[in-house]
């Protein structure tokens, strides 16, 4: 891929960073509205030691994905601009 | 030392601390006082982000909240909509109005929407969110104080004021960053400690997250027994009772985390961090953080309440004597959050679902995070731990929300709107004196709360969620929203969510001017007005790109200004 010219990188970045906000923010929503709202029901019937597998997610589970996916986020964009030669300056 | 005296010192050495970081942070530039110099660094910042986000609310009463009010399941609307709002923050938000770097959100709109109107329109809605908020935050300092410390409600308030108006007018952000360091650390200690011990007695698992799961001491599963206790006792199961229908839960997670992602006094937390690489990580450390409580609350929750119920009946049927209740029961009496009523008059505490026959007729939601230490028999330091952080709570989301309102007054509307010839020497001036003002409008506001405070934080969310959100969001995804969309789409997002709310709750909630009533079956497919915020976002969004499609489009510069914050930094032509 040829990035020598500024309009394609910026297109790239762009299309690059809606990918990873599109797959990330749906397992988002998977894991919260998901597994903690609108299945919480069949998934209830699963347990995970002393939780009911739905309810753990709407507790907790959901919480540990969302610091999860946030770290995903900010080191797969970090690694992105890397590569499209996009760092900022330390300031 | 009695337990007064100790509180005196535990909580007196965390102000003294507070002011001592005040002293040295003061702020010389507009640049420290509305953003911290733009050179925080991303933990530090995580850090003062999650004392900034977690109120008085959060650890006072949500653990009562989920457990009591909301019945354990319920309530998780609150624990995943409070932090999921961080990856909307994230991903949406944060590192966008980070790279355009300057200092307040109505700023940011302003200039997207080549509008002096839109900039007022955002001034006048993050007055209205941010308001609400900061209400809240007066009372619970006025509370704490009068109930740890055993001065009079003023008093207390005063005290809270006179911090904040301290550390605040000297510092600006600098100084209220610094301090919301140390007030998170006070805070998540004094959370963590008592839920440790509770979990250690009740399961012997020192980790409350893990002990949540656990067995007690007679092999059962702790909510599993907690499932079985509310059944006996009438009420629906602790780890499935449903608020309202699953449409409400999601419409309400949702409008919390949106709202959470639209308020200003958390966006403007991330204008002080170096770089937009900075502005992404710190939005994780923030979530981690917040999730130390957060995480620990449920389970602070299910425990409490477990704990209370067998205090007053250790086995079905069998019910605890008036005469033989325990210590700390008595204390909570007097402060009116635990009273009893002995309807049958035989001397007996009979607990049930059932209004006609309950006879333990107050248990505020606010006992279990409160009274949690007396129940498992901690040491007086660990009380008086829990009024520090109670009070590090309230201090540190009132400090953080007094910014937003005072920069958008003396940068908005001062600077930006009505005298844009002022120097900066004199804008840092003006900043100080309103940041007074507010300290001062905000404590008479606590002293005289109006009517309609008492369920005003959950709709500082939806107004949030309905009116600046959709702004912001479309403001950076989108370049041909225009700025007669993004002001008919506030206007009518606030707008709704505000009808929807009064025409249930009362007109300003006055009691009796609702025209709908507050009943469920009027209810718009079932949501209950605090969840309304997401469906204000969805008509401000229909309307913004509806009236975007019938005017010109943003003008040049504007387009190229949005091209300029999606991307750190401008790529070079080789």
């Amino acid at each position: 891929m040829a990035l020598s010219d500024a309009d394609t990188i910026r297109r790239t970045y762009w299309r690059e960073n809606r990918r990873w906000m599109l797959i990330l923010g749906s397992i988002g929503f998977v894991v919260s509205l998901g597994c903690g709202v609108l299945w919480v029901e069949p998934l209830n019937q699963i347990r995970l030691g002393g939780f009911k597998l739905g309810f753990w997610f709407a507790q907790q589970g959901a919480i540990y994905a969302f610091i999860i996916l946030i770290f995903t986020y900010a080191r797969v964009m970090a690694r992105l601009e890397k590569r499209l030669g996009l760092e900022e300056p330390e300031a | 030392m009695s337990l007064t005296e100790t509180t005196y010192w535990v909580v007196g050495a965390s102000f003294a601390l507070y002011m001592l970081i005040a002293i040295r942070s003061r702020a010389g530039t507009t640049q420290e006082f509305y953003v911290a110099g733009k050179g925080i660094h991303p933990v530090a910042n995580g850090m003062a982000t999650a004392a900034d986000w977690m109120s008085a609310a959060s650890f006072i009463s949500m653990a009562g909240l989920i457990g009591l009010s909301y019945n354990g399941y319920g309530g998780s609307v609150f624990l995943m909509g409070w932090t999921g709002g961080y990856v909307i923050l994230a991903m949406l938000i944060a590192p966008y109005l980070r790279k355009y770097g300057k200092f307040t959100v109505p700023e940011f709109i302003g200039d997207r929407y080549y509008s002096d109107a839109a900039r007022v329109v955002a001034v006048i809605c993050l007055i209205i969110c941010s308001v609400t908020y900061v209400i809240g935050q007066m009372k619970g300092i006025g509370v704490a104080f009068s109930r740890f410390l055993e001065t009079d409600y003023e008093t207390g308030l005063f005290s809270g004021m006179f911090i904040v108006f301290f550390y605040a007018v000297l510092g600006g952000m600098k100084g209220i960053t610094y301090t919301q360091i140390a007030q998170f650390c006070v805070l998540i200690f004094a959370y963590t400690v008592p839920a440790i011990f509770i979990s250690l007695q009740l399961t012997g698992q020192p980790i409350p997250q893990l002990g949540l799961g656990s067995t007690l001491a007679d092999g059962t599963y702790l909510l599993q027994k907690l499932d079985q206790t509310l059944l006996d006792l009438g009420f629906q199961e602790y780890t499935t009772s449903v608020r309202g229908s699953t449409l409400n839960m999601a419409a309400f997670t949702a409008s919390l985390m949106i709202g959470t992602a639209g308020l200003p006094h958390v966006i403007i937390r991330f204008f002080t961090v170096p770089t937009v690489r900075a502005a992404r990580a710190s939005a994780g450390w923030a979530l981690l953080f917040i999730a130390v409580l957060y995480t620990t609350a449920p389970a602070v929750a299910a425990m409490a309440r477990l704990n209370i119920m067998q205090t007053l009946a250790p086995e079905p049927g069998q019910h605890l004597a008036i005469e033989e209740r325990p210590a700390w029961f008595k204390n909570w009496e007097q402060t009116g959050l635990l009273g009893i009523d002995d309807k049958n008059g035989d001397g007996l505490i009979q607990y049930s679902a059932d209004p006609e026959t309950n006879e333990l007729v107050k248990l505020d939601n606010d006992i279990l995070v409160l009274a949690n230490p007396e129940i498992a028999n901690l040491p007086n330091w660990v009380i008086a731990l829990v009024a520090a952080g109670g009070l590090a709570a309230a201090l540190s989301t009132a400090a953080g929300l007094l910014l937003a309102i005072s920069s958008a007054i003396s940068h908005d509307l001062l600077k930006r709107t009505l005298m844009p010839d002022i120097s900066e020497r004199q804008e840092l001036m003006a900043s100080r004196l309103a940041m007074g003002v507010a300290v001062l409008g905000a404590g008479y506001l606590g002293l005289n709360p109006p009517g309609f405070a008492a369920g005003t934080v959950a709709l500082a969310f939806g107004l949030a969620a309905a009116s600046l959100f959709p702004a912001l969001l479309l403001g950076i995804f989108s370049k041909r929203v225009t700025r007669e969309g993004a002001i008919l789409g506030m206007l009518a997002g606030i707008g709704v969510t505000l009808a929807y709310v009064f025409q249930h709750k009362g007109i300003m909630f006055i009691p009796g001017t609702g025209f709908l009533g507050d009943l469920p079956p009027n209810w718009f497919f079932g949501i209950e007005p605090n969840a309304f915020g997401v469906v204000g976002a969805l008509v401000n969004f229909t309307v913004s790109l509806f009236v975007s499609r019938l005017t010109a489009p943003p003008p040049e510069s504007v387009q190229q200004l949005v091209e300029d914050i999606r991307i750190p930094v401008s790529p070079r032509s080789s």
